[in-house]
C-alpha cells in the first residue's frame, strides 16, 4: 500500500488584494501518493496554482495543515521551507524560469550543486533529450528546450515530488507532447510522485488518479483503469 | 586544479556582462564621487604638510617687527620678553633696481644675511649659486621668482640705488625663504609682484656701512616659547621697541606672504572638506537609488532562486556581490584617479607656491572612508530592494506585480487632459502613480545640477568680487604709494601731469583696535571731503555714504570686537604722534574683503597730530598715459610704488584664477560625470520596467517614435521638474560653503552668474538628450514577440 507523501487538511488560503479579499483556497483534504501520477485539472481562478504553491512550499496556507510524511510544513520557518524545496520538491513552472545568464547545463547545475546526492547534470539534460545542447543559453532554445531544461533542473536532484504548474501552457502542441513524455518517463523510471496542474482536460488521460478544483474545493476525483500514454494525448 | 566557479557565480558574472553600460555608468558615479573625495583631500593635507615642513625647516619666525632702528644690545631684552625663544636680528632696507628698458625702477627689499648665511630663523634657500662673500658689499643673492621673471641668473650684475647712490651688485646666487613664498612688496601692498619687487639678501658686515646700521637692527624675526600666548609676547615686544620707533609686531597671520598663502589655502580648504562631502553624498545617495531600482527588476529571478531552495542568505550573498562588484571597479578607479589627480595638483600648487619640499600623501584612511561610505551606500541601497523581494512568498514574486493602480493626475481631474492626448496623459499617469519615485528621481538629477553649480561657485564669487572690488568700489586705474606721509600739494602736481583726468589723496594707517580684551589690527582709511574715486559698497552692492565724522568700521569687526555704532573704541597709533586715542563707531558697512575702518582724512590726520598729508595717490588716467605716468612717477623722490589696475587685476587673475581653473575643471567634470550616470541609468531602469507596455503599444499599432514620446517624455518631465530645485539646492550648497570661510579674512558673496546656471542646466540637457538617444536606440530594438510571450 502506498504512502501518502504530501497530505493537506481543511487549507484555506485568503489573499488580500487591496480593499477586497479573494478566497483561493476553501478548506482543501488532499493526498498525493508515493510514486503516483495525478493530475489537478480545473478553470482558471479554481485555486490550482495556489494548491500546487502551497504544496511545494513556496506559499503557506491561511489555515489547515498540510504535512510532507510526517513533518507538518505549515508549522516550519521559512528556512526549513527552504531546505524543503532544496532537497525534495522539483518545480516545472509554466514560464520556464530559467536564468537567462547561464546555458542548460549551468541552469542544471545550479541546483545540483546545491542539494545532497544530484545526478550531473549532463546525465538530466540527456535524460530529457538534450545531451547536445548543453552550452545553449535559454535565448538559444525553442520554448519546448527550454521547459526540458526546467525538467532537468527539477528531476537532477532527485526529488521525492515533482510539481508541475502549467508545464505545456506556454508550448506549441508538439514541444508540449515531448514535455510531458520526459514527466511521464521521469515517473515512471524514477518513481517520483508527480503532481501536474493543467487546465488542459486531455491531459487527465495520462493521470492515475485525476483531482477536479473548483472554486478553492476538490470538485471531483477519480482513477483512471488504464493511463493513456502521453504521445496520444491530442488536443 | 581549475578555478570553476559555482553556476551562481557564473550567473554574477554574465551579469554584470549584460549590464556593462549600467555598470560602467554606476561605477564611474562612484569614481567621481571617490577621486573628488581623494583629490582634494589629499591636494590640501599634502600642501599643508609641505607648508608646514618648509616652514619648520627654513625655521619661519613666528612673530614679526619692523623699527627705525635700536643698537644691538636691545635683542638682549628682547630675548627676555616671556614667551620669546629666539631672536634674530636684521637690517631690512628698501632700494631700487635699475633693470633696462624705460621706467624700469622695481623695488627691492635688502635684506641682511649673518656670515655664511646661516640665519637662526627666516633662513635663506640657496637654489642656485653660491652665497655672498663674507663683508662683500657688492654682492648679493636674489630672489629667484624676480630672477625668473626678468631672466637673471647667478653671476649677472644689476646696478642698485642704495641710500641715494647707484652701486653695481652682482648676483652670486637666487634663493627663497619661506616669507617671500609671495612676494609681497612693503607698503601693504594686496597682490604679490614678482616683477616689480625684489629681495636682495646681502652679508650685513658689507651692507650695514651703505646704510650707516653698524651695530644697529631695524627688522626683527622672533620665534615663540611652544604654548606662549602670541598676543602678550606681541605686546613684550612692542613695548621694547617702542622707543626705537618700533611699528607693531605681528604675529605669523599677518606676514604678507603668509597671509596670501593663507588665503589661498584656505580656499582650497573649502574645496578639500566641504566640497569632497557634497560629491561622497551625492554619489552614495544616487548609487543607492540607482542599485534599488536595478535590483527591483531581478524580482522573478530572485523568486525562481528561492523557489529553487537557495536560501536568503544565498540570494542576498549573490547580490551583495553584483553590488559590489561594480562599487569595488567604481571604488578602485576612484582611488587611483585620486591619487594621479591628487598629485599631479599637489605638483602643479606645490611649484606654483615654490615649495622646495614636496610630499604627496594620500594615506588610508581617506580612500577607506571614501569605499566605506559609497560601497555602504551602494550596499544600504542593494538591500533596501532585495529584501522588499526576500519577504515577498517566491509565489508572490514570481506572479507578475499587481497590476498598478492608475488615476487621472491632477491636471486632468481639472480638465487639461484632453490638450495632452493619450500619450500625454500615459507620461502625466506614470509620473503621478509613483511620486516618491518621481520625486527621487528628479532629486537625484537636482542634485547632479547642484554640484555642477559648486564646481563654478568660486569663480563666480572672486569675479564678482573683483568686479566689485575693483571697478566699483575703486575707480582710480593707478594708484600711487609715497614712501610717508606727503603733502597734499603732491595731489596737484600729479593732477597737473599729462592725461590726469582727476586725482585725490587719501590717507592709509595701520591702528590696533581694542575693546575691553579683544583686539585687531587694522588699516584706517582715510578719504577725502569730495571724495570721487573710491565708494564705500557693501557685500549686496548698495552704496554707502562716507562717514561726516567718527568712524565707519566693517560690520564683521564690529562683531569681533562686539562693538556698534555710537561706541567708542580705544586704538594705538603708530604713526605721526605714537601713542592712544579713541575713536568714536558713526557706522558700519558690511564690505567683502578685509576688515578696517574709514573715515575724513582730515579727521585721520588730526588724530595723528599732523597737517594736511596724504600717503597714496588715487588717480584717474587715460589708459594710453598710464606708462608714461608710471615713467614719470617713479622718478619722484617721495615715491614708493605706482600701480596700475589693470594689471593689478591681471596678476591677480593669473593668481588666483590659475588656481581656480584647475580646480574649477575637475569639479565640473566629475560632476557632469555625476550628472550623466544618473539621468542615463534611471533612463535605462525605466526602460526595462516598461518594456512590456511599451512592446504591447508597438504590437496595438504605434510608431517607434510614438513610443519613444511616452518613455522619452517621462524623462523630459523629470529632468525638467529637476531644474529649479537642482539650481536652488546649488545655491544653498554654495551659502554652506562660504559660510566655512574665515569670515574675518573676506566675506565671500554667494553670487551665482547666469552662465554658471546655464552651464549646469546645459550639462544636464546635454546628459539627458546622450541618454535619450541611447534609450531610444534600445526602444527601437524591442523585441516585440519575446517580450508579450514572457512573463513580467
Amino acid at each position: 500500500m502506498p504512502e501518502p507523501v504530501l497530505t493537506t487538511r481543511g487549507v484555506t488560503r485568503i489573499y488580500e488584494m487591496g480593499e477586497i479579499e479573494v478566497q483561493a483556497l476553501r478548506g482543501v483534504d488532499f493526498e498525493l501518493m508515493e510514486s503516483e501520477f495525478l493530475v489537478l485539472v480545473g478553470a482558471s481562478g479554481s485555486g490550482k496554482s495556489t494548491l500546487m504553491n502551497i504544496l511545494g512550499g513556496l506559499d503557506r496556507p491561511t489555515d489547515g495543515t498540510v504535512h510532507f510524511r510526517d513533518r507538518e510544513l505549515t508549522r516550519a520557518s521559512d528556512r526549513e521551507l527552504t531546505e524543503y524545496r532544496r532537497n525534495h520538491v522539483g518545480f516545472i513552472f509554466q514560464f520556464y524560469n530559467l536564468m537567462p545568464s547561464l546555458t542548460a547545463r549551468e541552469n542544471v547545475a545550479l541546483v545540483t550543486e546545491i542539494t545532497r546526492d544530484p545526478m550531473p547534470a549532463d546525465e538530466a539534460l540527456a535524460l530529457v533529450g538534450l545531451e547536445h545542447r548543453l552550452d545553449h543559453f535559454p535565448s538559444q532554445l525553442s520554448g519546448g528546450e527550454q521547459q526540458r531544461v526546467a525538467v532537468a533542473r527539477a528531476i537532477a536532484k532527485r526529488p521525492e515530488l515533482l510539481l508541475c504548474d502549467e508545464p505545456t501552457g506556454a508550448l506549441d502542441y508538439r514541444s508540449g507532447v515531448v514535455v510531458l513524455e520526459v514527466i511521464e518517463r521521469v515517473n515512471r523510471e524514477l518513481g517520483t510522485a508527480t503532481a501536474v496542474i493543467t487546465h488542459n482536460a486531455p491531459i487527465s488521460a495520462m493521470a492515475s488518479r485525476v483531482v477536479t478544483l473548483h472554486d478553492g474545493a476538490i470538485d471531483e476525483e477519480r482513477h483512471n483503469e488504464t493511463r493513456a500514454p502521453a504521445s496520444e494525448i491530442r488536443w | 586544479m581549475r578555478f570553476s566557479p559555482s553556476a551562481l557565480d557564473r550567473k554574477l558574472i554574465r551579469d554584470l556582462k549584460g549590464m556593462l553600460g549600467q555598470g560602467i555608468t554606476i561605477s564611474l558615479v562612484v569614481a567621481a564621487g571617490i577621486s573628488g573625495f581623494l583629490t582634494l583631500r589629499a591636494t590640501y593635507s599634502s600642501l599643508l604638510e609641505s607648508r608646514d615642513q618648509y616652514y619648520e625647516e627654513y625655521r619661519f619666525g613666528d612673530v614679526f617687527a619692523q623699527l627705525d632702528r635700536a643698537p644691538e644690545s636691545v635683542a638682549e631684552r628682547l630675548e627676555s620678553v616671556p614667551g620669546v625663544a629666539l631672536v634674530h636680528t636684521r637690517v631690512a632696507e628698501s632700494a631700487r633696481i635699475l633693470m633696462e628698458g624705460p621706467a624700469q625702477t622695481p623695488q627691492a627689499l635688502i635684506l641682511s644675511l649673518p656670515p655664511g648665511g646661516d640665519a637662526p630663523l627666516n633662513q635663506v634657500l640657496l637654489r642656485e649659486g653660491r652665497w655672498p662673500g663674507a663683508g662683500e658689499s657688492d654682492e648679493a643673492l636674489l630672489l629667484d621668482t624676480f630672477a625668473e621673471r626678468w631672466e637673471v641668473a647667478a653671476g649677472d650684475t644689476l646696478g642698485v640705488v642704495m641710500n641715494g647712490s647707484l652701486r653695481s651688485v652682482r648676483i652670486t646666487g637666487l634663493a627663497t625663504s619661506p616669507e617671500f613664498i609671495y612676494p609681497m612688496p612693503p607698503g601693504g601692498a594686496l597682490i604679490p609682484d614678482d616683477e616689480r619687487f625684489a629681495v636682495l639678501w646681502m652679508d650685513r658686515r658689507g651692507m650695514a656701512p651703505i646704510f650707516r646700521m653698524e651695530g644697529a637692527f631695524n627688522d626683527v624675526v622672533v620665534r615663540m616659547n611652544p604654548g606662549a600666548l602670541e598676543r602678550e609676547v606681541l605686546a613684550g615686544i612692542d613695548g621694547v621697541l617702542e622707543p626705537y620707533g618700533g611699528r607693531g609686531a605681528v604675529g605669523r597671520d599677518l606676514q604678507p606672504s603668509n597671509f596670501i598663502l593663507d588665503g589661498e589655502l584656505e580656499q582650497l580648504r573649502q574645496f578639500s572638506t566641504v566640497v569632497p562631502i557634497i560629491f561622497l553624498g551625492v554619489a552614495a545617495f544616487l548609487l543607492n537609488m540607482v542599485l534599488s531600482r536595478l535590483l527591483h527588476l531581478q524580482r522573478t529571478q530572485v523568486a525562481a532562486l528561492k523557489a529553487l531552495g537557495y536560501h536568503d542568505s544565498e540570494v542576498g550573498l549573490h547580490y551583495l556581490k553584483m553590488t559590489l562588484g561594480v562599487v569595488i571597479a567604481g571604488s578602485v578607479l576612484g582611488v587611483v584617479l585620486g591619487w594621479y589627480l591628487g598629485r599631479a595638483m599637489t605638483l602643479f600648487y606645490g611649484n606654483f607656491f615654490g615649495f622646495p619640499i614636496l610630499g604627496f600623501r594620500m594615506g588610508w584612511r581617506a580612500p577607506l572612508a571614501g569605499i566605506l561610505i559609497a560601497g555602504g551606500a551602494g550596499v544600504i541601497g542593494a538591500f533596501t530592494a532585495l529584501r522588499k523581494i526576500l519577504a515577498l512568498s517566491p509565489a508572490e514574486a514570481m506572479s507578475p506585480e499587481p497590476p498598478a493602480r492608475y488615476r487621472p493626475t491632477l491636471p486632468e481631474r481639472m480638465g487639461l487632459g484632453r490638450l495632452v492626448g493619450p500619450m500625454g496623459r500615459m507620461v502625466l499617469r506614470e509620473l503621478g502613480r509613483r511620486p516618491l519615485r518621481t520625486g527621487l528621481s528628479a532629486l537625484g538629477i537636482a542634485l547632479a545640477i547642484a554640484i555642477v553649480v559648486v564646481g563654478r561657485f568660486s569663480e563666480d564669487a572672486m569675479n564678482y568680487l573683483m568686479e566689485e572690488q575693483f571697478y566699483r568700489a575703486w575707480r582710480e586705474n593707478v594708484t600711487v604709494a609715497f614712501t610717508g606721509p606727503t603733502p597734499e600739494r603732491a595731489i596737484r602736481e600729479i593732477a597737473a601731469l599729462p592725461g590726469v583726468a582727476h586725482a585725490e589723496g587719501m590717507r592709509v594707517t595701520s591702528v590696533r583696535m581694542y575693546a575691553g580684551h579683544r583686539w585687531r589690527d587694522v588699516p584706517l582709511q582715510g578719504y577725502p571731503d569730495e571724495v570721487r574715486l573710491r565708494q564705500l559698497l557693501d557685500a549686496d552692492g548698495r552704496l554707502r555714504a562716507f562717514p561726516e565724522e567718527g568712524v565707519v568700521i566693517t560690520e564683521k569687526l564690529g562683531e569681533v570686537l562686539g562693538i556698534a555704532p555710537g561706541d567708542s573704541v580705544r586704538v594705538t597709533l603708530r604713526e605721526g604722534r605714537p601713542g592712544e586715542a579713541t575713536l568714536r563707531i558713526t557706522g558700519t558697512v558690511d564690505e567683502m574683503l578685509g576688515m578696517q575702518g574709514h573715515m575724513r582724512l582730515g579727521d585721520l590726520n588730526a588724530l595723528l597730530a599732523e597737517g594736511p598729508v596724504v600717503s597714496q595717490a588715487l588717480v584717474q588716467i587715460d589708459p594710453r598715459d598710464v606708462e608714461a605716468l608710471e615713467a614719470r612717477l617713479m622718478e619722484w623722490p617721495g615715491v614708493l610704488d605706482v600701480a596700475s589696475r589693470d594689471a593689478l587685476v591681471e596678476r591677480f587673475r593669473e593668481q588666483s584664477a590659475e588656481m581656480l581653473t584647475v580646480m574649477t575643471l575637475i569639479l565640473t567634470l566629475f560632476a557632469s560625470v555625476i550628472a550623466a550616470g544618473v539621468v542615463y541609468n534611471n533612463a535605462r531602469v525605466a526602460v526595462s520596467m516598461r518594456e512590456r507596455d511599451l512592446a504591447s503599444l508597438r504590437v496595438l499599432g504605434f510608431s517607434r517614435r510614438e513610443i519613444s514620446t511616452v518613455l522619452l517624455g517621462e524623462m523630459g518631465v523629470q529632468v525638467l521638474i529637476a531644474i529649479p530645485p537642482g539650481l536652488w539646492i546649488g545655491h544653498r550648497l554654495c551659502v554652506w560653503i562660504a559660510g566655512t570661510v574665515d569670515p574675518e579674512r573676506y566675506r565671500l558673496p554667494v553670487v551665482l552668474s547666469a552662465e554658471t546656471y546655464g552651464f549646469a542646466v546645459s550639462v544636464i540637457l546635454v546628459a539627458a538628450t546622450a541618454s535619450a538617444l541611447l534609450v531610444r536606440r534600445k526602444l527601437d530594438r524591442l523585441d516585440l514577440i519575446g517580450v508579450l510571450k514572457t512573463r513580467e
